[in-house]
């Protein structure tokens, strides 16, 4: 038997703010979150250009051995989850006796191996890199602190799939409920923000070169955008069978109803029309929905040339020119691995608050994003059904879509 | 400052290793005294032994193994053991 999957509690902790009311306002007011780092200048970086978020200090919260095997993909996961736990309304005596799972989406922690390694080279011995470097530096370094931290009893595990990673991670807890298996999954994204985690994927040349307007950069679908801005923070989706989140009086915020995925099979990072449209197509057969259905599209959009324009012709490929879309990222930037979990809680921010965010710094269409309708200014407007598109190198594509309860 | 940087003396060695012991384990420095057993004071895990490694290299420029501290039950024997180590 196949069981509905709702939402019961969501955390952000991000470039437009620590908390949802913070995120909520900047999203209304169009707010930027982009900085030009002057950390990355002096590092060789072609583009100092960065989203920023302040790294908390978790002493108050958490031990010193908890403290020690997190470093910014943890720290900020935290900070995300903990609200969102707060949200659900579930504690600690609570996941304790439950079986609670968690599944992340995270793909790096480069600063945090590099800081090890050096360290190791410098004392030229390896026990001088302390306890915590191992639990920092690898991969599943969210899940495995997060689980120990609010003590979790259910599935258990990293998901890297580049910057879709956020979005599939709210897909497999999907399907793990759906299915029986779990009654409650906490997903989500994290992307760690310095210069190590940025280093390579600013050498391809693909970061906007505007550096002296930080916050008219990131500018997706605009005919003048010149390249992407990195980003990051954390964002925490706690999915819940809608049995067992009615049992325990949970606050229900929406429904997820279709999750579609596709491989491109083809170049490492440039995108494919074809495959975005089989993971929207499958996203909407799964919902049982139509396209007219959908009132809300949070696109991938990153402010590259080749990227937006793919995007906006999948969409109009599948959904026509009238279904309001705009990128989130013209606001944060590309948040990578976080990406597709933030851009939920975003779309759920605006579902609540009634409104569609801008696309801002959207001036002048080209070609492809001419056929679609961008809002390119705060949108008042009922939303009942949204979906959230995510594409990542290596040809990976997810789509999620969620709607009222 | 380490400790062989410039000649400290064992009072001094001691002070310095309360200061360091108490900030990092965040435990109150008054417990940190010679006949007190090192490990429960601490709550010292697997784990921290490696930590207490880096914080003696760190802070007393001396580096310890996990031999070393099979001798040691009390703050009191630690001491000791860098009395000997820095030859003060």
């Amino acid at each position: 038997m196949d069981h509905r999957v709702v939402i019961t509690g969501i955390g952000i902790y991000s470039c437009l703010g620590e908390n949802l009311d913070e995120v909520a306002k900047s999203l209304y007011a169009g707010k930027s979150g982009i900085i030009f780092d002057q950390v990355r200048k002096d590092f060789g970086f072609r583009s100092a250009l960065t989203g920023m978020v302040q790294e908390p200090d978790l002493k108050a919260h958490l031990s010193r051995r908890q403290r020690l095997g997190m470093h910014q993909p943890a720290i900020y996961a935290y900070m995300a989850t903990r609200e969102a736990l707060e949200v659900s309304g579930l504690d600690l005596d609570f996941l304790e006796k439950s079986e609670t799972g968690i599944i992340y989406g995270n793909d790096s922690t480069a600063a945090s191996v590099m800081e090890a390694v050096d360290k190791a080279r410098e004392k030229q011995d390896t026990t001088l890199i302390g306890s915590g470097a191992i639990f920092q530096n690898m991969n599943s370094t969210v899940n495995m602190n997060l689980s120990t931290i609010f003590k979790l009893k259910g599935i258990n595990f990293t998901l890297s799939a580049a910057c879709a990673s956020g979005s599939h991670s709210i897909g497999m807890g999907y399907l793990m409920i759906k299915q029986g298996l779990q009654d409650r999954v906490i997903c989500g994204g994290a992307q760690e923000i310095n210069a190590a985690a940025m280093a390579s994927f600013d050498g391809l040349g693909t970061f906007s070169m505007r550096e002296s307007e930080p916050t008219k950069a990131s500018r997706p679908f605009d005919r003048d955008r010149d390249g992407l801005i990195p980003s990051g923070g954390a964002a925490t989706v706690i999915l819940e069978s809608y049995e067992a989140a009615v049992k325990r009086g949970a606050p229900i915020l929406a429904e997820l109803i279709g999750y579609g995925f596709s491989s491109n099979g083809d170049h490492i990072s440039n995108p494919s029309i074809e495959g975005q449209i089989r993971s929207l197509q499958m996203a909407l057969k799964q919902a049982e929905i139509s396209t007219k259905d959908v009132d809300y599209i949070n696109a991938h959009a990153t402010s590259t040339p080749v990227g937006d324009g793919s995007e906006a012709r999948a969409i109009f490929e599948v959904f026509g020119g009238n279904v309001p879309v705009s990128s989130t990222k013209s606001m944060t930037g590309h948040e990578c691995w976080m990406a597709g979990a933030s851009e939920i809680v975003y779309s759920l921010l605006m579902m609540q608050g009634s409104f569609i965010a801008p696309n801002i710094n959207f001036e002048n269409p080209d070609e492809d994003s001419a056929r679609i309708n961008i809002i390119s200014d705060t949108k008042e407007q009922y939303i009942n059904c949204f979906l959230s598109n995510s594409f990542g190198f290596g040809g990976t594509n997810s789509t999620l879509i969620i709607k009222r309860v | 400052m380490h400790a062989n940087d410039v000649k400290m003396n064992l009072e001094e060695v001691i002070e310095d290793t309360r200061d360091f012991l108490s900030e990092e384990f965040e435990v109150d420095r008054d417990l940190i005294l010679p006949e007190n057993n090192l490990k429960d004071t601490l709550d010292l895990d697997s784990l921290d032994y490696v930590d207490l490694v880096v914080l003696i290299e760190e802070n007393l420029n001396i580096k310890l193994t996990g031999e070393d501290f099979k001798e040691i039950q009390t703050f009191g024997d630690f001491y000791q053991l860098v009395r000997k180590k820095l030859s003060l």
